[in-house]
């Protein structure tokens, strides 16, 4: 017996933790070939313009993805974190909220920025390396993206807790949402919010898009129990919805929220979906993962099935879909321009905003660096 | 004037600050009902509420990232870390969020956020209660760091944390926590010695002690003990070991040609070594002698049956003091 087979034996009564979700707790409203099917808990009356809106931003964050991937082979960006097959859970996800909501996303949630009205090459800042932040998530209601795994969660529940202490709980009240992924719920952090939120019952809603690999890692090193089950433990509700799809992440993330703002608390969202991209540009899935479980997944595409439903029911002619192509086009065309123009921060900068009062050592340093480089120049004239 | 312990005194500093900003926060683990296992905060949830003196879940990591949240939406949390060796559990979130914060958001986002632990050795705990991790803190850029060391700087410091925009890690030393002192708790703050001004303990002219926290009781003891024998120290009292004085310190061993740093901490990469090197450059010709280190050694804290040896007391800064004019 390996170990691993020894560890399966003694939870022998739990659910796997990823394989086919059970159909009664996998919210879903459009199924991969396009059919609109309905959900007791989440009835979505959306227009055909409204499912077109949201086609269009499945499209073009996909093209932001593609153009920043392509942007960081040409050398032009450092690393990039593609979020390839995740289009869906954020679009549908950052669509459910009203503008007064915070959102805090990890550093792959470009289609939540998108929707939070963030310029996408505001978001290559970081990529490039000029700067660790290029927007002021007050503008946005959308903070920094955050790199080390799962600290965010801590930060969007404090967050929470002080719309609490701001008496804006109610109808038309103010929610927080975090996102992270299935390798983030094994910090301790991510538990720790857990418990925070569910003893203050703090108007937060973790989103967690389950793409089933944590870089190398399948969710199977994660957890033994499905992601969303690990809610009831900590006290409040957890449900799984199709991550690739935009209209069931859209009708569970507003549900959540709405419950959120009005003071019934937290609530985990498992969006089950996958990473088609590598982890980020430096990583190689080939050596982790096999080629079918990919296609396999393909099958699944979350703008494919959008597409086949405007289609099938004649939502939108073929004009519709050029002009997006062109659309596209130019946001990309944008994109490359704009990212190879982006100029580099002065070398000073570095000591830029360590501190709101001024620090004489860092002072001291900034000046004898200053003169240092100005040595150069001087040799050069 | 009133006579106040240092805890008390803080007690007071803290009521003080919730009295004069609502959104002043107290968070942590028994800060309320018990008032803090120091009584550091006794009876402020009493008079605050329970929405702004905060019993935390036990989990030092979330104090401090959920303080973060509150500090992002305009709140000004002072967390308390039960003890100093419970602080690691919450280093990652201080060190690679709120440390970083204003930098990395090219100034735009300030966290306002009050760290207080109580530190260093003396009063016969079980591991992990009697450490001095200050360094670690005053190795990241972007903290303000802070060590009390009498009930009237207690008093007023506690509060500039508090007002300070920037995130302040406050130490304070627990073998202090109940001596008495007079606090005026009447004086204007603006009037205060700034947060990050070293402070003459005792002036003198024939060599210069460094110090902070609990050591400032040591070695000011230890001046008067060198008066009686005809050596004039100048005892300085740090304050701000983030940053650090240096006008001040290098005033004074420029005067007095020779310098020891004493503090709680293992000597191996401390705060002494970074003044040391600091003096060096900034006194090389003044110097009469290197710049000595008085410190715990440089291993782990020890069972408290042997803390006395550990720590660094009066006759371990004189005799550091003798060394200096044997060159």
């Amino acid at each position: 017996m390996t170990v691993k087979d020894a560890g399966r034996a003694a939870s022998a009564d739990s659910l796997p933790p990823s394989g086919p979700p059970e159909s009664a707790e996998f919210i879903q409203l459009l199924t991969p070939e396009g059919e609109r099917v309905e959900h007791p808990d989440y009835p979505l009356d959306i227009s055909a313009e409204q499912v077109r809106t949201l086609y269009r931003d499945l499209v073009l964050v996909r093209r932001i993805d593609f153009e920043a991937i392509a942007l960081q082979r040409q050398g032009e960006l450092g690393i990039w974190a593609s979020l390839l097959g995740q289009e869906a859970a954020q679009v549908g996800s950052g669509r459910a909220l009203e503008p007064e909501d915070m959102a805090f996303p990890t550093y792959r949630e470009h289609g939540v920025a998108w929707c939070r009205g963030l310029d996408p090459v505001k978001l290559l800042e970081l990529f490039r390396g000029v700067s660790h932040g290029g927007w002021d998530p007050r503008e946005y209601n959308f903070h920094l993206y955050t790199i080390v795994i799962g600290s965010q969660t801590l930060h969007a529940t404090g967050y929470a807790m002080g719309i609490q202490r701001d008496g804006l709980l109610g109808e038309d009240g103010e929610a927080v949402i975090v996102y992270f992924g299935d390798g983030a719920t094994s910090q301790g952090d991510v538990n720790e919010a857990f418990i925070w939120a569910s003893v203050t019952n703090a108007p937060v809603v973790f989103f967690c898009q389950n793409n089933q690999w944590a870089i190398s890692e399948p969710l199977e090193r994660q957890s033994r129990v499905p992601l969303y089950r690990r809610a009831q433990g900590f006290g409040f509700p957890g449900v799984r919805v199709d991550g690739n799809d935009v209209l069931a992440c859209l009708a569970v993330t507003r549900k959540a929220m709405q419950a959120a703002r009005e003071g019934q608390g937290p609530t985990l969202i498992e969006a089950f979906t996958y990473r088609m991209g590598a982890h980020t540009t430096t990583d190689d899935p080939t050596r982790y993962r096999l080629a079918a479980e990919l296609e396999t997944w393909k099958l699944k595409d979350p703008i494919e099935r959008v597409k086949a439903y405007l289609v099938r029911n004649e939502l939108a002619d073929e004009k519709f879909f050029t002009d997006l192509d062109a659309e596209s086009d130019q946001l990309g065309a944008r994109i490359r321009r704009a990212c190879q123009q982006m100029p580099d921060p002065s070398p000073l900068s570095i000591f830029d905003n360590v501190y709101a009062e001024p620090d004489a050592l860092l002072e001291a340093e900034r000046e004898q660096y200053a003169a240092y480089l100005e040595t150069f120049e001087e040799a050069v004239r | 004037m009133t006579r106040l312990t240092l805890s008390k005194a803080l007690n007071e500093g803290l009521r003080k600050a919730l009295e004069d900003d609502p959104k002043v926060l107290i968070m942590g683990e028994d800060v309320g009902k018990l008032g803090g296992v120091f009584r550091v905060t006794d009876g402020l949830q009493k008079d605050f509420g329970e929405a702004r003196v905060v019993d935390t879940p036990l989990a030092e990591s979330g104090i401090v990232g959920t303080a973060i949240g509150l500090a992002l939406r305009g709140y000004r949390p002072v967390c308390e870390i039960q003890f100093d060796g419970f602080v690691f559990p919450a280093f990652d979130q201080i060190t690679t969020q709120l440390a970083k914060m204003r930098y990395r958001s090219r100034g735009l986002l300030s966290l306002p956020v009050v760290i207080r632990i109580p530190c260093g050795g003396g009063i016969g705990a079980v591991e992990h209660h009697s450490e001095s991790p200050e360094a670690l803190f005053t190795h990241t850029a972007g903290l303000r760091v802070v060590a009390c060391g009498d009930p009237a700087d207690a008093y007023a410091m506690i509060q500039l944390s508090v007002r300070s925009d920037d995130p302040v890690i406050f130490f304070e030393p627990k073998r202090r926590y109940w001596d008495r002192a007079e606090v005026d708790t009447s004086a204007d703050l603006t009037a205060a010695l700034p947060l990050h001004q070293a402070r003459t303990v005792v002036s003198g002219t024939d060599a210069t002690v460094l110090c902070y926290g609990p050591m400032v009781k040591t070695c000011a003891a230890a001046a008067l003990a060198a008066e009686k024998e005809g050596r004039s120290l100048e005892v300085i009292d740090l304050r701000s070991l983030a940053p650090l004085d240096i006008e001040t310190i290098v005033g004074s061993v420029r005067r007095t040609g020779r310098c020891v740093v004493a503090h709680e901490a293992p000597v191996t990469g401390a705060l002494g070594a970074e003044i040391a090197a600091r003096i060096t450059e900034e006194c090389f010709y003044q110097l009469e002698a290197p710049v000595l280190r008085v410190g715990a050694f440089s291993t782990p804290y020890p069972p408290s049956k042997l803390e006395e040896h550990y720590l660094p007391d009066l006759d371990r800064v004189l005799d550091a003091v003798d060394r200096t004019f044997g060159y």
